[in-house]
């Protein structure tokens, strides 16, 4: 039997309110690839940063044993010491600095009390032939593209003495040229004996790469696959990665939706000049009249981007294509216009941008469709306290009074103040982004009933979400999102959890 | 013992807002003590409310571009510049008083929106754009008077505005149009508060005892009545007085009751969701830049007719004033918080330690280190203050 480097054994790590790991094993060999897969919240990133003294001893269960000791990090810097680096997705590096300031960053290499800047360039120049990387040390990190960046994060790993290399999902943000590079990096870098861990979304990569799979569902290991005995496919992955139960949190609902058209797409697409790449690729979806589309993929496949590339494009993407509201081609300029024309979007990341923490509940309500309240500029402030009080009601935020800040709420709560601010701008089209993330069950069924009392007015809802049952549950209809393109349109009837969680990560 | 504890949680929730009233009602009696009553007198508070003038009103407008995250460091010479283009036009060009003011406002306004253009359109740090402007006019100013050196204003109506004080009704020993105009506004302000009351009642919201309500009532009326009886011994409101409340009231107003300033607050409370709210942050934030040029032009009309003349310093030092007034006014620089009549007080406070001390005689170094001390302490209570607020809840 070959020599585990790792043993994370009996992890448990708990939240308030949630088990994010509950007694999670997981052993790597010794120079092996080794990955970690699992469905958005899975546990995946907790265990990392568990490992990686994020969350330092003390503030999780269990133990982790590295070369047969066990190891007790209060911080990232005692894991790095150790020999662990990881590399995340957002990549941590200098873009202002050139290449070899950043692979020394933290850890220069001194001659007295100043940098030796000839042995820096030097021992970087070695660290660049590691990773086959033919860039001039010098080279600012701003002029490179994102896939010679993950390359010096990984000689930056390097040249720490690593010995334990963990990436998270490194080829999210990479062409395919890239991707392939750098999955062969991997494994030259295993013929010199680093062990890598990988997490990745992508099950072709991890099939061809991977020698073992271990796979996390609901913070708990399901199972580990070898490819010695042949057990990593497809099928038995995605077996292992969905199969969650399907409670009966879904409201039912005896109502069907219309045939006409609400909103129609067609060759959509659009470029992000911020991060240099196309981030929606030829999307033609359409929505129905009183229809729930659900958005299925999953996180950074560009969901959130098609979501606010038709509302009214804020973050400025260059977009190509047709956009009809009830058969008419629209062009909006900025979010007004695209409220004007019956589009709402409830955001991702509430406390982020989705509502003003520092507001109370009536004005968060009100912000978007002030107009309503006010004459020649000045709000009626009765007008908007009965405002407030009516979505307190109808949509049961619990809050001592609606003049309560927003920042004190529940996730809950916030969440329906944020559902309620969208409703009080009348729209015919409401956008839903991870509409139940960090909420609990309760507070989901509600906001699930207000789904439905919502599509019999006659609204139309696109619900994005990574939760596989909370798309099966709710929508009549699914489109499942990779890489910024559809991938595949399902009806409902037809539509599994492996079936999407195939197409969503091919 | 209800109402004790009452008026603890009370002082305990608005500590912040309650604080700076409190330290100026202990500011002034402390030079009232140290000054033999001098200080209280009605001569020197009614100059003290004058020399405030000129920095109250970029205070207000400082308020503003603070609170969307911004700041403007050219409002102190552009302020100078604007008097200096204003005495020129009454002077050497023999325009009216009439038209020579509004004028200078529309040339405010206008540098104002090259200032926010260039900020909101070319996303330049304001830091720099107004550093800029800071530069710019101070040559400017240098400029326009080069020939001339200081410009004499003898155009009496122009100079009323920063010496003169309203006419008068009757002489009856003191200044009755000021009692008068002091007792309507206390009759306003009672009504207001009584009507904002049954309001919240009416929606069940939580409302303040009855008690403390009349005993607030009864404080503040008070102070409005001292204050009146002051400046009616003397020589009644000034002008000044008179434009500093009506800008007040008017960016109080938009501030708190418009869809105008719901945007501005949402702005500097998180861009982000503003902009996904529909709120146009390019038009929002040019709209606060010219509202601040409009000001500067404003303060440097005040500042021009107070001296009776142009001088080539004028506006020196006027933004970094105008600034400590509105973070000594409770401006968070995090954005989004900051009243326009904190910023009105804060620049009271201001004014009073440097009115204050030079009755006392206090040398000049001392003056500054002085009010540096104050601005800093102000900015801790600030953060401790809501440090405690945060975690009361």
């Amino acid at each position: 039997m070959a020599k585990y480097i790792l043993e994370m054994n009996h992890i448990t790590k708990e939240f308030p309110g949630v088990k994010a790991l509950n007694d999670v094993n997981f052993k790597v060999e010794e120079g092996e690839i080794h990955c970690l897969v699992g469905e958005n919240g899975a546990g995946k990133s907790t265990l990392m940063k568990v490992l990686s003294g994020v969350y330092p001893h003390g503030a999780y269960q269990g133990d982790i044993v590295l070369n047969e000791e066990t190891q007790k990090y209060t911080s990232v810097r005692d894991s790095e010491k150790a020999g662990i680096a990881i590399i995340y997705q957002e990549l941590a590096l200098i873009p202002d600095m050139a290449v070899y300031e950043n692979i020394f960053l933290g850890h220069e290499i001194k001659k007295g009390a100043i940098i030796d800047w000839n042995e820096t360039i030097v021992r970087s120049t070695k660290m660049l032939k590691k990773v086959k990387l033919n860039v001039n040390p010098a080279e600012l990190i701003r002029n490179l593209g994102v896939g010679k960046q993950q390359l010096i994060e990984i000689a930056k790993a390097l040249s720490k003495d690593v010995k334990l290399l963990i990436l998270d999902e490194p080829t999210s943000a990479l062409n395919e040229n890239d991707s392939e590079n750098l999955l062969l990096l991997l494994k030259e870098l295993k013929t010199q004996g680093i062990t890598s861990i990988m997490i990745s979304h992508k099950l072709k990569e991890v099939i061809s790469i991977a020698d073992t799979v271990t796979i996390l569902r609901d913070g708990k290991t399901i199972c580990s696959l070898s490819a010695k005995n042949g057990e990593i496919t497809e099928n038995t992955i995605i077996k292992c990665m969905v199969g969650r139960e399907i409670d009966n949190i879904y409201p039912g609902r005896d109502f069907k939706p219309a045939e006409e058209t609400v909103l129609e797409l067609k060759n959509w697409s659009g470029y992000d000049p911020a991060q240099g790449r196309e981030i929606i690729k030829d999307v033609s979806l359409n929505v129905k009249k009183g229809e729930i589309v659900g958005i299925a993929g999953l996180m950074g496949a560009g969901r959130t981007e098609l979501a606010q590339s038709i509302f009214g494009n804020p973050a400025g993407y260059r977009l190509k294509g047709e956009l009809f509201i009830d058969g008419q081609k629209k062009q909006f300029n900025n979010t007004s216009d695209a409220i004007k024309a019956g589009i709402a979007y409830v955001t991702e990341d509430r406390k982020g941008n989705g509502l003003i923490l520092i507001q109370d509940v009536k004005q968060n309500i009100s912000i978007s469709n002030l107009k309503e309240i006010a004459k020649n500029g000045v709000i009626n402030q009765n007008e908007e306290i009965n405002i407030g009080n009516d979505y307190r009601q109808s949509l049961n935020i619990k809050t001592p009074s609606i003049a309560q800040t927003v920042g004190n709420l529940s996730g809950g709560n916030q969440q329906k103040v944020s559902v309620g601010k969208w409703l009080f701008a009348k729209p015919k089209i409401l956008i839903l982004d991870e509409p139940t993330r960090g909420i609990d069950v309760g507070a989901k069924y509600e906001i699930y009933t207000i789904m439905n009392d919502l599509i019999k007015q006659g609204m139309s809802i696109i619900m994005i979400s990574s939760e596989l049952p909370e798309i099966l549950g709710m929508s009549d209809r699914v489109y499942v999102v990779s890489e910024g393109r559809i991938a595949g349109e399902l009806p409902i009837e037809e539509a599994t959890q492996e079936k999407i969680m195939a197409m969503a990560t091919n | 013992m209800s109402f004790i504890k009452e008026a603890k949680t009370l002082m305990r929730q608005n500590v912040r807002e309650y604080g700076m009233y409190i330290a100026l009602a202990v500011i002034m009696i402390i030079f009232t003590i140290t000054t033999d009553g001098l200080f209280i007198s009605s001569r020197n508070i009614s100059n003290l409310i004058n020399m405030t003038g000129y920095i109250a009103v970029l205070a207000i407008g400082m308020t503003l571009v603070i609170v969307i995250r911004h700041i403007d460091l050219s409002v102190g010479f552009l302020s100078g510049f604007m008097g200096a283009i204003c005495a020129i036009m009454m002077m050497q060009w023999g325009w009216s008083v009439w038209i020579a003011i509004p004028a200078v406002m529309i040339f405010g306004i206008l540098i104002g929106c090259i200032n926010g253009l260039l900020v909101a359109k070319l996303n330049i740090p304001a830091f720099v754009v107004t550093l800029a402007g800071w530069l710019i006019f101070r040559g400017l100013i240098l400029w326009v008077t080069e020939e001339t050196g200081t410009i004499v204003i003898n155009n009496p109506t122009f100079n009323a505005i920063g010496n003169g004080f309203i006419p008068d009704i009757a002489d009856v020993g003191f200044h009755l149009l000021t009692v008068i105009l002091g007792v309507i506004g206390i009759a306003i302000f009672v009504w207001s508060e009584f009507r904002g009351r049954t309001v919240k009642q009416k929606y069940n919201f939580e409302v303040i005892s009855m008690n403390i309500f009349i005993l607030k009532l009864v404080f503040i009326s008070a102070i409005m009545a001292y204050i009146t009886w002051i400046l009616a011994g003397y020589n009644g409101l000034s002008w000044t007085i008179v434009i500093v409340a009506v800008t007040a009231f008017v960016y109080h107003f938009i501030a708190t009751k418009t869809i105008l300033g719901r945007h501005i607050y949402a702005l500097g409370g998180n861009p982000e969701a503003a902009k996904l709210s529909g709120v146009n942050v390019t038009k929002i934030t040019v709209w606060v830049f010219c509202s601040m040029g409009m000001l500067s032009a404003l303060s440097g009309v005040l500042f021009a007719s107070r001296l009776q003349s142009a001088t080539t310093t004028a506006g020196t030092l006027f933004e970094l004033d105008a600034i400590a007034a509105a973070y000594v006014g409770g401006v968070s620089a995090a954005g989004g918080v900051g009243k326009v009549t904190g910023s009105l007080i804060g620049a009271l406070v201001m004014s009073s330690l440097v009115s204050g001390m030079n009755l006392m005689g206090t040398g000049i170094y001392y003056q500054y280190i002085i009010r540096g001390a104050v601005l800093v302490l102000a900015v801790i209570f600030d953060v401790a203050t809501r440090r405690t607020a945060a975690k009361a809840v």
